[in-house]
């Protein structure tokens, strides 16, 4: 067997192996790379940058623990420059895994970073209901029919936060984080569009693409995957130079990432080279026998 | 009865909410949202429903030892624990009301030691599997083949620092032709003109079968004796 026949025939765990190491190496060097914000993911750090103080922003977790890597970032963003800016947020979720998620995310950045914040003032956790794309229609019109209390069970209207709160038009921008079903589109189609309320989204890099189509008219931003949650982070981190020493999960795993897609590159070039050097071996015996006939 | 009265409902429901939706007034208005509420009631059965069914045919399978029963028994364990962790609020507030996700309750310590990092690897395994299909799949073996290689090159580099750092020498009079905007072109221009061509494809085909539902042209949804 030729050289390139053995590269042709590759086993599939040697280039597991490869992939191993081009994410293992770069995170134990902590190689990281720079991001500058692309005029998607500008688009919301602009809009969130311009809401007065007091805004509500009305956050859903749409996503589970297998998405946590990439969308948890972005939260984490977003939730620094939220309370930064003295926003009110209001966090829900459409995916039963996001409950949690929410109780994780409010422990790890609003109390612990914002120890001044209070809940049900600042901050409030709706929790999780069932219904998908139900729900949305049903709180755009009527929010409080579906949410009696909030998630640890205080009736909503001794919530402070929530007094002034009728439907999804009394928000002022819709983040909607995950990607998946429900998510991204089906607040876009059934919450943003039909209630005039402006939404952007975050998702994981495979579903990013399929969310293209409603920007910019439709969703105001989009941040897609590592990438998008690396480059909030740098846009967070120009805005506001204190988030530097804060932790900055998606700029740091931009370092692996990139390196494995250039692996990856390097693998298909490869893959290439052998196939073209096959076909004009291949070409060269068909004309021997051609010759021979 | 069985089939005439399902029909009746999903006429009447259909034909209100898209009426609603163009006469947002009374008494349209307050039925459609009224309609949505009763789907949101309506889906949280689907949990009960759900949680049947995988009982019913993974302890099928556990009974009657089928192939790879062990991991039924691994799926039955891992339901009925976190069911029992979260019903009973085992190491949590106790009550109607007492918060599930309460720090040092056992659903959230299940939820954030076992099913996260679970998950997370499962997800994670993707990695190594799109690099493999990748490595095989994107030959250049005719002229469609070539340009989804050269689409895929585009956006792999684009997505990272070292695309924008491959290009960077270009004068600015040749910008466009840098990966990263290159790849920001293949995002914006043809996968959004794809997308929204099979978006809106999708669009008329749902609303041809709400219509043939509604109408009760299409009656599979009711079960096998739906004829």
């Amino acid at each position: 067997m030729s050289f390139f026949e053995t590269i042709a025939n590759i086993d599939r765990r040697v280039i597991f192996l490869f992939i191993g190491f081009a994410v293992i190496i770069p995170v134990l060097l902590s190689f990281s790379c720079t991001e500058e914000a692309s005029p998607i993911v500008q688009a919301i750090f602009d809009k969130i940058e311009s809401l007065p103080e007091g805004s509500k922003v009305l956050m859903s977790f749409d996503y589970g623990p297998s998405t946590v890597p990439e969308i948890q970032p972005m939260i984490d963003a977003l939730l620094r420059h939220c309370c930064e800016k003295n926003l009110r947020i209001y966090m829900m979720a459409l995916w039963g895994t996001g409950h949690n998620l929410i109780s994780e995310s409010m422990v790890d950045i609003i109390e612990h970073e914002f120890p001044h914040k209070v809940y049900g003032v600042d901050y409030v956790n709706l929790g999780y209901k069932a219904g998908n794309q139900g729900l949305i229609n049903v709180i755009l019109t009527d929010m409080k029919k579906m949410y009696t209390t909030d998630a640890v069970g205080t009736e909503i209207d001794a919530v402070p936060m929530m007094v002034d709160i009728r439907n999804l038009k009394s928000f002022d921008v819709i983040l909607s984080l995950g990607g998946g079903f429900p998510g991204v589109k089906e607040w876009v189609l059934f919450g943003g569009d039909p209630g005039n309320v402006p939404v952007a989204g975050g998702a994981t890099a495979v579903s990013a693409p399929l969310l293209y189509p409603y920007y910019p008219r439709q969703l105001l931003g989009l941040l897609g995957g590592i990438k998008g949650a690396a480059e909030y982070e740098s846009a967070l981190i120009k805005g506001y130079p204190k988030f530097k020493t804060h932790s900055h999960p998606g700029i740091d795993m931009m370092g692996p990432q990139t390196v494995a897609h250039i692996v990856i590159v390097i693998f298909i070039v490869i893959g290439n080279i052998t196939f073209f050097v096959a076909r004009r071996k291949e070409g060269d015996e068909r004309g021997e026998r051609g010759i021979l006939k | 009865m069985r089939r005439q009265i399902p029909l009746v409902i999903t006429f009447i429901v259909g034909s209100v909410l898209i009426i609603s939706v163009f006469i947002p007034h009374k008494p349209f208005g307050r039925l459609g949202e009224n309609f949505s509420v009763y789907f949101d009631i309506i889906a949280v059965f689907a949990f009960i429903l759900g949680g049947g069914n995988l009982l019913r045919v993974h302890g099928n399978r556990i009974y009657r030892k089928h192939k790879d029963w062990p991991y039924s028994m691994v799926t039955v364990a891992g339901f009925l624990v976190m069911m029992i962790a979260g019903l009973f609020k085992i190491g949590g507030s106790p009550g109607i009301t007492g918060d599930l996700t309460e720090p040092g309750s056992m659903f959230e310590e299940l939820y954030m030691y076992v099913f996260t990092p679970l998950m997370a690897t499962m997800f994670a395994l993707l990695a190594f599997f799109v690099a493999s299909a990748s490595y095989r799949a994107f030959r250049a073996k005719n002229r469609e083949a070539t340009i989804l290689l050269l689409a895929a090159f585009v956006i792999l580099l684009g997505r990272t620092p070292f695309g924008v750092k491959l290009t960077s020498w270009l004068p600015g009079s040749l910008s466009f032709l840098e990966i990263p905007n290159l790849a920001t072109w293949i995002m914006s221009v043809p996968n959004m003109a794809g997308q929204r061509a099979i978006l809106i494809g999708i669009a008329l085909g749902v609303i041809a079968m709400a219509l043939r539902v509604i109408l009760g042209v299409e009656r599979t949804y009711l079960g096998a004796d739906s004829d």
